[in-house]
Order: C-alpha cells, then structure tokens, then sequence
C-alpha cells in the first residue's frame, strides 16, 4: 500500500537505546513496536486507569515531563521509560468510622505530610489528567474537604505527582480519601437511591426489566426522559 | 485599590480549622466597622515558619506565590490575622525586596505563573485597628469595664525587629485596643516572652512550663483572663492550663471587641470556656 511506504520512521530511545518506529503511534504502541511486551505499566489502553504512567524528555528539552503512555503520541528524538509501579505509602481508615464533622483536620491527621507543601506546583505540572493538584493539597490542609474532593475529582491515580513532589506528599491517597468522605459525609443522600439499592438487593428487578426488554428504542427513550427523580435532603 | 470599602484578607490554614474563632470575631468586627475583610480568591499555605537559611528559596515559594496572588486581584494591601502567618508573609515579602536577586530566582521558578512585581504590604490586622481608634469607639455599646484582662503578644507580631507591629520590647498597641472597649487593662510584664510554640508537638514539658509560667504572673496581678491574637499561643495558654492550677479565658482581642459591639461571635472551640466567665459577669445572658 503506497500510504504505508509513506509513513516516516522517527527516532526513540527506550532507555537511552535508540529505536526506528512509524510516526504518529502512541508512547505505548511505539515501545510494543519496537519489541517490548507489557507485563505492567499498561492497562486500559484509554487513558482512564492511570497504570501507563510514563516519563520522558523531548529532543533538545531540559524538562522531564510526563504522561501517560496510551494517550501520548511519540515525537523524533524522544527518550522514554514506562514505571511500572509507584511505591507509596497510604493511610488506613475505617470510612464508616470517621467523623468529619468533629474533626476539623482529618485529612491532615491522615497525612501530616501535606503540611510540608512548599506550594512550588511540580504536581500539578506533572499530572495527565491537567488537575489542579498543589491547589487540592493547599485545600485539605485547611480542612477543605469539599474543594479537595471536587478539584480531584478527574484522577485516575496514576501517582506521578507523587513521584514529583520534593515534600514526599501522597496527593492522589490523599485525593482518593476526600472524595471517600464527600460521598458519605458531605455529598446529599438520596432516599429513593437507598431504597432503591434495598429492592435490587431483594431482586425486584425482573418485573420491571422484562418490560424494558420488549420496549422499543423510542419507547425506552420516553420512560429515560420521564423518569424522576428526589433530591436528598 | 479595587477594595475601597474594605481589605483584601489573607486567612491561613489554621483560622480555617481550628482558629475559626478568631476568623469569625474579627470578620464581625471588620463587617460592623464598615470595612470588611475580603477573603482572597486565591492563597497558599505560608509554611507557618519562615526559613532563615539565606540560600533556602524553596521556602519563600509559598509566601510569594501568595503575594503574586494579591497582586493579580489588583492589590497592594494585604490583611492577615495569625501571628505565624503575618511573620512569614511579612519576612518573606521583605526579604524578596530586599534582596532583588532572590525575587529574580523565585520568579524564574514561578515559570509560566506571572512575576512577583514586590510592590504588595503585608498588615497584622491589629496595625489595621490600631488606626481605627475613632470608629472603634463609635461602636462600642459594650464597654467591658468588668473585665481585669492581661494582654499578650508572644513572638511573632515583634520579632525580628524588622517587622514587629511596635515597639519590640515595650509594645502598646493591644493595651490600647482593649481601652478603648473599656476593658480595665492589667499591665502584663511577661507579654512578649515565649509561649514554647510548636514545642506543644513533642515537647509538651517545655510548654507546660511556659504556660505555668505566663498565666501564674498574669493571675497574681488580678487579671481573669488573657487576650492575644495568635492561634498557636492560645492553644498553648488555653490547652496546657490543664497541667497547672489555672483555668482562665485566654480570649482572642477580637471576640472582646466583638462582645463590646453586642456581637457574641467565636468563643466557640476554647478548652477553658469563656462564656462561663462571661456569664457569671452578666456580660453575656
């Protein structure tokens, strides 16, 4: 196929060794075209779970940056390293247990070291997902839960701002525990969904799921738009 | 000065958790005086202690980064309320200016953010009021005349010199807010020593100590409780009175200023519990 012979071959360097691959592949694509085979590091291939964090520097750049590897597209003269695994420390709760409302500080009791936050924004820099992390970190410290919950509410925990960061601060256990504790303790609860989640618990579901089975798609599609809905308290 | 009726205020990660009393009673107070304080869109934890290490820019980031944030919202005065915070805020500021190589360094970090142009003035609110005094006893409804009240500085609002309120060692300026609301003021000769600081941490002996120390003088003079502005230095005077034979209101100014213009505001997360006080005086109801 002629499109193919056109296709131009660039230079990448997989740890400091230099390979040719076909222009316009992903980081990932390129390093399984160059012969690499994933055992970690990679995995939905969509840029939603956060395993194919990467790290690598562009041709004549100073700066490290990083990404992730399914959603980045090789460039001519890249250096490149996949990190198959973050080795961070994260705190045990008891979700069910802890009391928010009394505690004005949790999210710094759980991870004193966000007080070290220099507010020098390394995480932020570094993270795929374009989260304003320094600002969540700066948000938990002073017992901001909600903000912290809500301006991470896009990571997908691939840990490179924790790689990153010069204070050794865990943003995304510490993001993951403020969007825990807004569900359960902030967030309003529906009624309905409680009673709700009951019924499905009990399978009163086969009466109602026949019927969905024989509507057609506009059918479905009118009972989609009626359906109601309660507002928690 | 986008602000004309107010000041663009810098809280603190503390007045937003446990200090919430202080944040409280001075916005009620700033609100009543007409000049309320604007809580700025953006800001960054201090780092609660400056760094003195003359190469350690890491440090001032944070500080700076808070100025840049001031300077954006189109303001060259910005308020604080901690003591640590105003200390860092103020020495960090300083030292930028001061020392113009250090802002270049800083600004080249900040990257792509926009420079720090050194041109923002870091004020304790305590400085705000002091130039205040007329509209201060305007509002007074109040006046707390049955109240013997020991003022206290601490360390951070007058050392180093350089960026003390007032007078270093001889300071007036809270003597004279509390006269102004009628409190009978009982001179404190220990206001500007130490209260061990963040010693409470891991060495709480010391602090006990200190605590001891403070409130035993302060009570042999007849004073009933103690007013101060630093979060750090009430939790210390407040929580360690438990290790001595002392339970007295350590107050913070601003919830005595509110209290004088009828506002019961704040007194709400202190271990010795001022309102018993405030009661048995038929201050509060």
């Amino acid at each position: 196929m002629p499109e193919e012979k056109e296709k131009k071959m660039i230079d990448i360097y997989v740890m400091g060794r230099r390979y040719k691959v076909p222009e316009g592949l992903t980081i990932m694509t390129a390093l399984e075209y160059a012969g690499y085979k994933y055992v970690r590091g990679c995995g939905c291939r969509g840029g939603f779970c956060g395993a194919c964090s990467t790290v690598f520097r562009n041709k004549d750049d100073y700066k490290l940056k990083m990404d992730l590897a399914c959603q980045t597209a090789v460039e001519d003269g890249m250096f490149l390293v996949q990190l198959p695994f973050v080795p961070s420390v994260r705190t045990m709760y008891e979700v069910d247990e802890i009391e928010p409302e009394k505690d004005d500080n949790l999210l710094l009791e759980h991870y004193p070291e966000i007080a070290r936050c220099v507010s020098c924004n390394t995480c932020t820099k570094a993270c795929p997902q374009d989260i304003e992390v320094m600002d969540y970190v700066q948000a938990s410290l002073r017992g901001d839960i909600d903000r912290a919950a809500s301006l991470s509410f896009d990571c997908i925990q691939c840990g490179l701002c924790s790689i990153r960061c010069p204070a050794d601060i865990k943003h995304y256990h510490l993001a993951q525990e403020a969007r825990r504790i807004k569900g359960k303790y902030i967030d309003t609860h529906s009624e309905q969904l409680k009673e709700r989640v009951k019924e499905l618990d009990g399978c009163v579901y086969d009466e109602r799921m026949k019927e969905l089975v024989k509507m057609s798609k506009e059918e479905i599609k009118i009972v989609y738009d009626k359906r109601e809905f309660k507002k928690g308290e | 000065m986008i602000l004309m009726d107010g000041y663009l205020y810098y809280p603190g990660c503390t007045l937003k958790t446990k200090a919430s009393d202080y944040e409280q009673s001075a916005i009620a107070v700033m609100e009543a005086l007409g000049k309320p304080l604007v809580e700025m869109d953006d800001w960054y934890c201090c780092g609660a202690v400056q760094s003195l290490t003359t190469d350690d820019l890491i440090h001032q980031i944070a500080p700076i980064r808070t100025m840049c944030c001031a300077q954006e919202q189109g303001e060259n005065t910005l308020v604080t309320l901690c003591d640590m915070c105003y200390n860092v805020l103020k020495q960090a500021n300083q030292r930028v200016k001061d020392q113009p190589e250090n802002l270049d360094t800083i600004n080249d970090f900040l990257d792509e953010d926009p420079d720090y142009l050194g041109e923002v003035e870091v004020y304790h609110l305590f400085e705000i009021l002091r130039d205040m005094k007329k509209e201060i006893s305007k509002k007074v409804v109040k006046p707390l005349s049955d109240l013997k009240i020991a003022p206290y500085y601490g360390c951070m609002l007058l050392r180093p010199t350089g960026i003390a309120i007032d007078d270093t060692e001889d300071p007036k300026i809270m003597e004279e807010l509390l006269e102004l609301i009628g409190v009978d003021v009982i001179d404190n000769p220990k206001r500007t020593e130490c209260c061990g600081s963040y010693h409470s941490v891991n060495r709480s002996d010391i602090v006990e100590k200190r605590v001891e120390d403070l409130v035993a003088r302060a009570v042999e003079d007849g004073a009933e409780a103690i007013a101060l502005s630093c979060p750090l230095c009430q939790f210390n005077l407040d929580y360690y009175q438990r290790t001595t034979d002392y339970d007295i209101p350590i107050f913070y100014l601003t919830e005595l200023i509110a209290l004088a213009f009828g506002l019961e505001v704040g007194m709400k997360k202190h271990w010795v519990d001022p309102k018993k006080m405030l009661k048995d005086k038929k201050i509060l109801e």
